[in-house]
């Protein structure tokens, strides 16, 4: 009777075995890159420190939700010069403001693994509603979460005074992010 | 003054147009290098490299046109060692004509920033980014830079001695003065 009833309870769970909620993030594999233009030539940068928490079920996307904090000190913002520059008050003043944190309010599926996220960027001590696109890729081991969105720096008071000069360094910055995470059965 | 003793027209506006912008760029490079970072240090560096973009360009044609055609002959009475000098000095001075711009389009590709000319054409990357190489070529480009101007000392005072104490008609063969002079 023991193994009809183990038959019967491995059938039953069968169903619930292909859901899966991704909830540990692989930090090693994720990335946050940024793009702006400067003079017209486009500068690449990055942050290299920064915590994710999340929770994403692909049978219920629109309870998913995610946490990213950012820890500032950690960027690549081109060049050294640039990494020293971006420390100050006119740009990121990380003395006062280290971090810079997302966290989503609203996720909605547009189908083919493609999800819009809503969600607040606090930077500087300025909150801005954001609107995210991600593209989901389920793999083997880690599945992976591509993220893009354009911010405007100056919306931040990114870059005041002298740098709030457009024609030097761009409003527009371009944001990618690439989150690993697995999942539990 | 015969028009054989003269350079060609093509060679003496391309002269005077590469040396122009080298008197523009050189000074240029000189004071924003040690400006602190703002918004018209980023403006300057991109002049710079535009105009030194452009000498290459421009270098580029003008080799290419010395090529093709002979230059007027020397004075007789130049001593031959002052020929062979001569020749030296203005094979070096092509070679760092060209190889001081393209040593600031590699330094910039290796301190991770793409030249984009006057910001609307993109010359491709040929160095990936890498911060010692950057340094490096950064070096390469101010020891090129400081032997041009040490050559272009001895280019210009040559070309002044023959011409105002020796009296040859030297200035006149890159254009200045009049054509028909005796
Ligand atoms: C005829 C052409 C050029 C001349 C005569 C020239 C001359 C100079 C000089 C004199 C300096 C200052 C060196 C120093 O004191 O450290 C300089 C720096 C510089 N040049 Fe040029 N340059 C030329 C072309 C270019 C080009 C084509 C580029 C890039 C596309 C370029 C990029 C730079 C950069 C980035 C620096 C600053 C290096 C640093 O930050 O240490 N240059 N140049």
């Amino acid at each position: 009777m023991k193994i009809t009833q183990l038959v019967l309870l491995a059938a039953l769970a069968a169903p619930a075995a292909h859901a899966v909620e991704y909830r540990t993030v692989l930090p090693k594999q994720s990335t946050i890159h940024f793009e702006f233009r400067q003079m017209g030539v486009p500068v690449k940068g990055g942050f290299k420190r920064f915590t994710t928490e999340m929770a994403f079920d692909p049978a219920k996307p629109e309870a998913a939700r995610a946490q990213i904090e950012i820890d500032l000190a950690s960027i690549d913002a081109g060049s050294p010069e640039a990494d020293d520059e971006s420390a100050g008050k006119l740009w990121f003043n990380r003395s006062a403001y280290p971090k810079a944190t997302f966290v989503s309010s609203q996720v909605r599926a547009l189908g083919n693994n493609r999800y819009e996220m809503r969600g607040t960027l606090t930077l500087k001590g300025k909150s801005r509603e954001m609107t995210v696109s991600v593209t989901y890729v389920p793999g083997k081991n880690a599945s992976i979460f591509d993220g893009s969105f354009v911010l405007k720096r100056l919306d931040f008071g990114i870059g005041e005074g002298m740098w709030a000069d457009v024609s030097t360094v761009a409003d527009e910055v371009q944001v990618r992010f690439r989150i690993a995470a697995t999942g539990t059965y | 003054m015969s028009v054989a003793m003269r350079y060609s027209t093509p060679a003496i506006v391309l002269h005077w147009l590469v040396a122009l912008l080298i008197f523009v760029g050189f000074p240029l490079g000189v004071y924003m290098v040690d400006l602190p970072l703002s918004p018209d240090k980023l403006k300057l560096y991109s002049y710079h490299k535009w105009i030194g973009i452009t000498v290459f360009l421009l270098v580029a044609v003008r080799v290419s046109w010395r090529l093709m055609h002979t230059p007027p002959s020397l004075p007789a009475g130049i001593a031959v060692w002052q020929r062979r000098a001569s020749q030296i000095v203005h094979g070096l001075l092509y070679a760092l004509i060209l190889a001081i711009p393209l040593s600031g389009w590699l330094m910039s590709s290796a301190k991770g920033f793409q030249t984009v000319w006057f910001g609307v054409l993109p010359l491709p990357d040929l160095l990936e980014k890498n911060r010692e190489l950057g340094d490096l070529l950064a070096s390469v480009h101010k020891v090129l830079n400081f032997t041009l101007l040490g050559l272009v000392i001895l280019h210009v005072g040559a070309a002044l001695k023959h011409h105002f104490i020796e009296r040859q008609p030297f200035l006149q063969r890159m254009g200045w003065g009049r054509k028909e002079r005796t």
